[in-house]
């Protein structure tokens, strides 16, 4: 069967039942689309909103149950919680579950997503206290176990959500110590230049941050409950909760042996969202969106694979273009972030961290009211807003457009003179 | 009900805030906060706010999930073949 579905006993099978597989089946609804949709799920919970639980949830000032997203439609769909996929036949056109199971599909979307990097000593996980956060179980533990008031929490790496648990540590008051094996928070995401004033805003919030630093062993008592961290430096704090945030894997396992090509950026796709086989074509039936997907992207080298909110939304709904309509409608979207820490409202639009040069464009650092442009091989490539959240489409048309950079504004607003900053040139993804 | 916003498209303009203060606030300068969960009770404001946003960003329906989709029981078909609602 190669054409695209009409009837009513076509039958999509969406794996992965969170923000990108609720989108996808929303945009089917909307395309028209009467046959069977069927969303299955690894987590027992209907698709929840994630980016709260690092912030309000954790705080203390949002129930985990009250992450469930709306529902716009009603999708009619078949729900499989609970129940992971294990296995991909592309020949049989099946998807077995945990259960046994086996779900035939003419369509399969794979929205499988991420989960959180674990702690790589295995006993040393397993300690009590030493945690990460990705679902809602892992918030609800770690949100008790801050209202419990230890006396020092650890970060382990200071990316976007250690950045938030410290911060919510220091909303509720208590000693945060943030470890991270580079130079400076979120440098990864953001260069070093933003990550340096990060670090100064953390420190200033009362943040114990060492950066180039590791955690080099996790110690616990003999009831396996955390009690000490042993630094790369020589430190030793006396910790009971370690929060382990040292990125994402991608949920790619049960798609060994299906033939696609996956790897650790997850599963290839064109930019129909198509996942491609092993002989580099992409499978008309098979499809792959949000944080489990990777793909060329026209303004960007290499492939891009993009772990936010905004990517997972736009990507599903580009998926279920393809689905209905076949290879119509490219993902071009740019990537588009945000967050809250600290008090402030940071979005990001593009991708800052490949960029080699950087450049404040508007307002001033000093003030934590400003927008940097970020610029690679002479274009504008991202732009950073900080409590700006107004300025940033302009940006992002100027990525769109190819600008040079820097990008000659005259805003009423920029530092005079403008200074442009020179950044390490990371490899392209 | 359930609400959510896009804060990928929220610029805080605040409008939100305005029709729906049981629901939505501004915390600190931009940092816009908000009841993912309201009581029904406020609902007429919540779809103001909805309609309000000047980038459309706030989605507001049941929480998504099996319990929203059993206007009609599931037909179960055999495993091997494939399982699925009848419509």
């Amino acid at each position: 069967m190669s054409g695209y579905p009409s009837s009513r006993s076509e039958r999509v099978v969406i794996v992965g039942a969170s923000l990108t597989g609720l989108h996808a089946a929303d945009a089917l609804r909307d395309g028209g689309f009467t046959g069977h949709i069927t969303l299955v799920g690894a987590e027992p919970h209907p698709p929840y909103d994630r980016p709260p639980l690092s912030k309000r949830v954790l705080a203390g000032r949002m129930s985990a149950d009250s992450t469930g997203l709306p529902q716009r439609q009603d999708l009619d769909a078949h729900w499989r919680l609970g129940n992971a996929a294990v296995a991909l036949d592309r020949d049989a056109r099946t998807v077995t579950l945990e259960d046994g199971t086996t779900l035939g599909f003419d369509k399969l979307l794979i929205a499988t997503g991420t989960r959180a990097r674990r702690w790589p000593d295995p006993d040393e996980a397993a300690l009590t206290g030493v945690l990460s956060i990705r679902t809602r179980e892992d918030a609800v533990e770690l949100q008790a176990r801050l209202a419990a008031r230890p006396g020092r929490v650890l970060v382990i790496g200071a990316g976007f959500v250690g950045s938030e648990v410290a911060s919510v540590c220091r909303e509720l008051g208590l000693d945060v110590t943030v470890v991270e094996r580079s130079a400076a928070p979120l440098a990864g995401a953001l260069g070093a230049w933003a990550g340096t004033a990060a670090g100064r805003l953390q420190r200033r919030h009362g943040v114990d941050l060492r950066t180039d630093t590791s955690v080099v062993e996790l110690e616990g008592d003999a009831d396996g409950r955390l009690r000490r961290a042993r630094l790369s430096d020589g430190a030793v704090l006396d910790v009971d909760v370690a929060v382990v945030a040292l990125g994402a894997v991608r949920n790619v396992e049960w798609l060994a042996g299906s033939g696609l090509t996956v790897d650790s950026r997850g599963v290839r796709c064109d930019p129909y969202c198509r996942a491609v086989d092993a002989d580099g074509r992409p499978c008309d039936d098979i499809l792959a969106a949000g944080d489990v997907a990777c793909w060329p992207h026209p303004l960007y080298e290499g492939l891009l694979a993009v772990e936010h909110w905004d990517n997972a939304v736009r990507q599903a709904r580009v998926a279920a273009t393809t689905i209905l309509h076949g290879p119509v409608r490219e993902h071009t979207a740019l990537p588009t972030f945000w967050s809250n820490q600290f008090g402030l409202n940071i979005k990001v639009v593009g991708v800052p961290g490949r960029a080699d040069q950087v450049a404040v464009l508007q307002g001033s650092v000093e003030r934590a009211a400003f927008v940097a442009a970020y610029g690679r091989g002479g274009r504008v490539i991202g732009a950073l807003a900080v409590n700006t959240p107004r300025a940033l489409d302009a940006y992002a048309e100027m990525i769109s457009r190819r600008m040079s950079f820097p990008p000659d504004l005259n805003a009423a607003d920029a530092p005079d003179p403008v200074h442009v900053l020179d950044l390490a040139v990371p490899a392209a993804g | 009900m359930r609400v959510m916003v896009d804060l990928a498209r929220c610029q805080s303009y605040g409008q939100c805030v305005f029709a729906a203060p049981e629901i939505f606030e501004i915390s600190g300068q931009e940092v816009l906060e908000y009841d993912s969960a309201p009581s029904d009770e406020w609902r007429l404001h919540a779809l103001r706010a909805r309609a309000a946003c000047p980038v459309q960003a706030i989605t507001i329906g049941p929480a998504a999930g099996p319990g929203q989709d059993l206007r009609q029981p599931p037909a179960t078909r055999p495993a091997a073949d494939s399982v699925g609602v009848l419509r």
